[in-house]
């Protein structure tokens, strides 16, 4: 890692400065009341948010593959974090309709193996899934892994015994912190950067630039492409399980198509085929959910009652979504990544221009 | 089982396939053409039944009124969607202007739980399809609303082949769906008759919404994303691109989830994911569908 | 003999596009395949490489059977083409367009570019090293970083063999590389083959649809014709031949 290794720390450095910050040291110094947890609220999902846009850009904006399937995988994932770390007591009171089965319901391992097992559980989901899907080109690969998520969502609304059907799971552990989160979107990102400027990433990118010359230079397409698949699933897997902890509540309607347009939207927005795109976009899409939720809420002002628009946030966003593809189809970054020097050129271009203006006579 | 009761599911069978029919119509004109997947086809479905809804409820309009203005504010919708999120992207890669559907898609349904509010509403009926009114049939009682889809269906199929086959319009939109640039060389108006085509498969959208709301009388803003899902899937499983195949792929795939539905109790559960695996199994073992065409590709 | 065809015929549907198709070629040798548009001369590249699966026949390459190979297979046992609609990773630089070529021999595995551990490093650096070599001997060493869709179109042309060099072929198969260039270009282009050739050790098959380009250069030509070979020769017994002739009268005329 020696050639990036002065910029990881720096980062890695940045990541435990906001965690150090956010956990409270400076609570006292702004004195609101509530604001801490608000603040680490909006962090640890700008964080998970970052993990899942992350992976299905490594799919969609790297690979070329339209994948929709994000929600199935990390369905997979949420469920896998919550029956690992939920202890017997717990999944007892939760599975009281069906008892859960045997060897899980004794089964509770430490935060850390269950969120690893949850990725793995997606991957492999996603090579069953993989192995048929990825012949299919563009829209038909969308659709067959949008169909995909759905059935797996309803294997898991159905399979009651394992995942208590339609009732969801309750009383999951909140293990999660900043450390947990922001640690997460690190690792993803460093592993996703060193495998993109790897030969892989060069593989995977001449699949996205043309799959019949990808081939002729003897690239396996499939092999290929079902790694990606493989790589992207169990980062939704660990980010379905992180969201899991999170929430401590999961059901299978929360992982239905809505949840993927999220993800797709937050890809979208970054760039596809820029990683730092992705996690930029999670920031604001998380942000502006968080920001936004005031124009779905009942305000009393005295007397005057404004009423919340309940929808009105999708409505933006969605909106958003179309301008960005119609008006702006390379997102903030198209498919370039944000670089201390690339920071420091626009600076630089900004402080030339400012100073051209300055200097013209009025 | 008795055989009355086959009957009676059969007829709500056939009814579920003609609504199907109906929608997957749209899915497939639009494919034909512009090779995309309109997303928001499905919910222009949700968007006839509220206009019914409310041209009823609130502005007290009689039936017939209503029913036009439905279709009308509908094909508009979708000549308007057409506009403004598809045909600036026409030039763009197929996945672009797929995301740009899926954005449509979703802005209809949350401007639908904006203005309509997300509790579901009793949609209105007219006295002939009220729920009492019924027909039986030796031992097997219909409701004439069951009865009336199928006939509107095939009226409805019989005038749109005519448009298609025996129109001017109709040749050209064929010759558009055959080779997009050469029927532009030929002095096509191409923009015409894609927004043509939208209005014609939106105005099937809305009979569809409007019968849907008859056959199921409560209507919510997310009650077209589902129908929308299936009806592509019976597109796709007919052979996309194909008004017949359209029409036969409606048909069996309502049959079919109706019969498992009441013959294989177990598994209704997973009634929705029936459709998606009829998709997956259509796109890779056959995946010019039933009666698709097959199309070499280029290299 | 390097490569075989024998009896090969591609029909799609109805549509026969290429019929009765035999071809040998000794080790070394450039043979030309020309033809009118539309004469199937692509359909063959394309059965050779594995894209299609011919309907009948069978192609081997040094003895051995390739028929309906998967294309990357093909490549790999050394096979490689260009394209006639020039089909480069525009949005990778024209340095990474030569490293994909060469991925398909890295022994580091996943996990070793997970972590870009010192096994991946080592080999990264030799194919780095390599590929520049190549750019260098093609002349494009000074544009290694720019975006191969923003070179001119004769260095575009020039990086695709490039790129299927990179892939360490016996066999080179060149779709219309001179396609879109004026005389002086396709002549510059035609000494370059020659000059690849040489120096790789290569044998080529060289698809042109202008006659005069590929008479300088090629000891071999074959003719084909609505997919039927109407003649095979030396560059000057094929010019002479009057099927040729009346083949391509109504062609040059549009051309």
């Amino acid at each position: 890692m020696s050639r990036h290794l002065k910029r990881d720390l720096v980062i890695l450095v940045c990541v435990a400065l906001v965690v150090a910050w956010a956990n409270g040291d400076l609570k006292d110094l702004l004195g609101i009341p509530g604001w801490q947890s608000y603040a680490v609220r909006i962090i640890n999902m700008c964080a998970i948010n970052a993990v899942l846009a992350l992976s299905l850009n490594l799919v969609n904006g790297f690979t070329g593959q339209f994948s929709l399937g994000h929600a199935g995988f990390m369905a997979l994932g949420a469920y896998t974090t919550a029956l690992l770390t939920m202890d017997m007591a717990a999944k007892d009171r939760v599975f009281f309709m069906t008892p859960l089965v045997e060897p899980l319901r004794n089964l509770t391992l430490p935060f850390l193996p269950a969120l690893v097992l949850a990725g793995i559980v997606a991957g492999l989901f996603s090579l069953l899934v993989g192995v048929p899907a990825l012949r299919l080109r563009g829209d038909y690969l969308g659709i067959a892994t949008l169909g995909f998520a759905e059935i797996i969502r309803l294997i898991i609304q159905n399979v009651r015994k394992v995942t208590n059907g339609a009732l969801g799971l309750k009383g999951i552990p909140p293990v999660v912190n900043l450390w947990w989160t922001l640690g997460s979107a690190f690792v993803c990102y460093l592993m996703l950067r060193n495998f993109l400027a790897s030969s892989y990433g060069r593989a995977f990118k001449s699949i996205r630039e043309n799959e019949t010359a990808a081939q002729a230079m003897g690239i396996d397409l499939f092999k290929h492409k079902l790694l990606s698949f493989f790589i992207s699933s169990f980062w939704a897997g660990v980010g379905g399980g992180l969201l899991a902890s999170l929430l401590t509540t999961i059901d299978p309607v929360q992982f239905k198509f809505p949840l993927t347009f999220q993800v797709l939207l937050t890809v979208v927005l970054g760039g596809m085929g820029s990683l730092s795109g992705s996690i930029i976009a999670a920031g604001i899409v998380t942000y502006l959910m968080e920001f936004l939720r005031v124009v779905e809420e009942t305000h009393y002002w005295g007397s005057i009652t404004i009423p919340g628009i309940p929808g009105l946030r999708m409505v933006i966003f969605s909106l958003a979504l179309v301008v960005v593809v119609v008006w702006y189809p390379k997102g903030l970054m198209g498919d370039r990544e944000l670089t201390v020097a690339g920071i420091k050129g626009v600076l630089g271009r900004v402080r030339q221009r400012l100073r051209i203006k300055g200097g013209r006579p009025a | 089982m008795q055989l009355s009761m086959f009957f009676q599911h059969l007829a709500n069978a056939i009814s579920l396939g003609s609504l199907y029919s109906l929608v997957a119509i749209g899915y497939t004109m639009v494919y034909g053409i512009l090779r995309l997947i309109n997303f928001a086809h499905g919910d222009l479905l949700m968007l006839a039944a509220y206009i019914v809804y409310y041209g009823r409820g609130m502005f007290h309009l009689p039936w017939v009124p209503s029913i036009l203005l439905a279709i009308l504010l509908t094909a508009a919708i979708g000549i308007i969607v057409e506009r403004s999120a598809y045909r600036p992207l026409r030039d763009s890669p197929r996945t672009t202007i797929l995301i740009s559907a899926i954005g449509v898609s979703f802005l209809v349904e949350n401007l639908g739980l904006v203005l309509f509010g997300g509790r579901p509403q009793p949609f209105p009926l007219p006295v002939f399809f009220d729920s009492g009114s019924a027909q039986e049939i030796g031992g097997v009682r219909i409701e004439n609303v069951t009865f009336a889809i199928p006939v509107v269906t095939l009226v409805l199929l019989y005038v749109l082949l005519h448009i298609v086959h025996r129109t001017k319009t109709g040749m050209a939109m064929r010759a558009v769906a055959k080779d997009f640039d050469t029927a532009r060389l030929m002095g096509i108006d191409v923009n015409r008759i894609v927004a043509t085509t939208f209005a014609i498969g939106s105005a099937l959208a809305a009979v569809g919404g409007i019968m849907w709301g008859m056959k199921f009388p409560q209507i919510n803003p997310l009650m077209g994303m589902m129908p929308g899902m299936k009806c592509f899937i019976a597109a796709v499983f007919g052979g996309i691109g194909n008004i017949q195949g359209a029409v036969i792929g409606g048909f069996i795939l309502g049959v079919a989830e109706i019969m498992i539905v009441a013959f294989l109790p177990s598994i209704s559960g997973y009634r929705d994911a029936f459709a998606f695996v009829i998709l997956i199994g259509t796109l890779l073992l056959r995946p010019t569908g039933l009666i698709g065409e097959k199309v070499a590709e280029k290299v | 003999m390097i490569l075989d065809i024998r009896g090969m015929k591609m029909q799609f549907g109805g549509l026969v596009a290429v019929n009765d198709f035999n071809l040998s070629l000794e080790h070394g040798e450039l043979v030309g395949l020309i033809g009118p548009n539309g004469a199937g001369k692509t359909t063959v590249f394309n059965v050779i490489t594995g894209v299609y699966a011919p309907t009948e026949g069978a192609i081997t390459l040094e003895g051995r059977d390739i028929t309906g190979m998967r294309p990357d297979l093909v490549t790999r046992l050394g096979i490689a083409r260009t394209f006639q609609n020039i089909r480069l990773f525009s949005r990778m630089s024209v340095m990474e367009n030569i490293l994909v070529s060469l991925h398909w021999r890295l022994k580091s595995g996943v996990f070793d570019a997970l972590t870009q551990n010192g096994k991946y490093r080592a080999e990264e650096a030799s194919m780095q090293s390599r590929a520049m070599d190549l750019l260098a001997r093609v002349n494009l060493d000074g544009v290694a970083d720019s975006p191969a869709g923003s070179l001119p179109y004769g260095s575009q042309r020039r990086l695709e063999i490039c790129r299927a060099l990179a892939t360490e072929p016996k066999l080179l198969l060149l779709d219309e590389p001179a396609a879109g260039m004026n005389p002086a270009e396709s002549i510059e282009l035609m000494k370059f083959i020659g000059r690849i050739r040489e120096e790789f050790g290569l044998t080529i098959l060289l698809i042109e649809h202008q006659m005069r380009v590929v008479m300088g250069i090629s000891e071999r030509i074959v003719v084909l014709d609505h997919g039927v070979i109407i003649s095979r020769g030396t560059p000057r017994e094929v010019s002479r031949d009057p099927r040729v002739i009346e083949a391509y009268l109504g062609v040059e005329k549009h051309a």
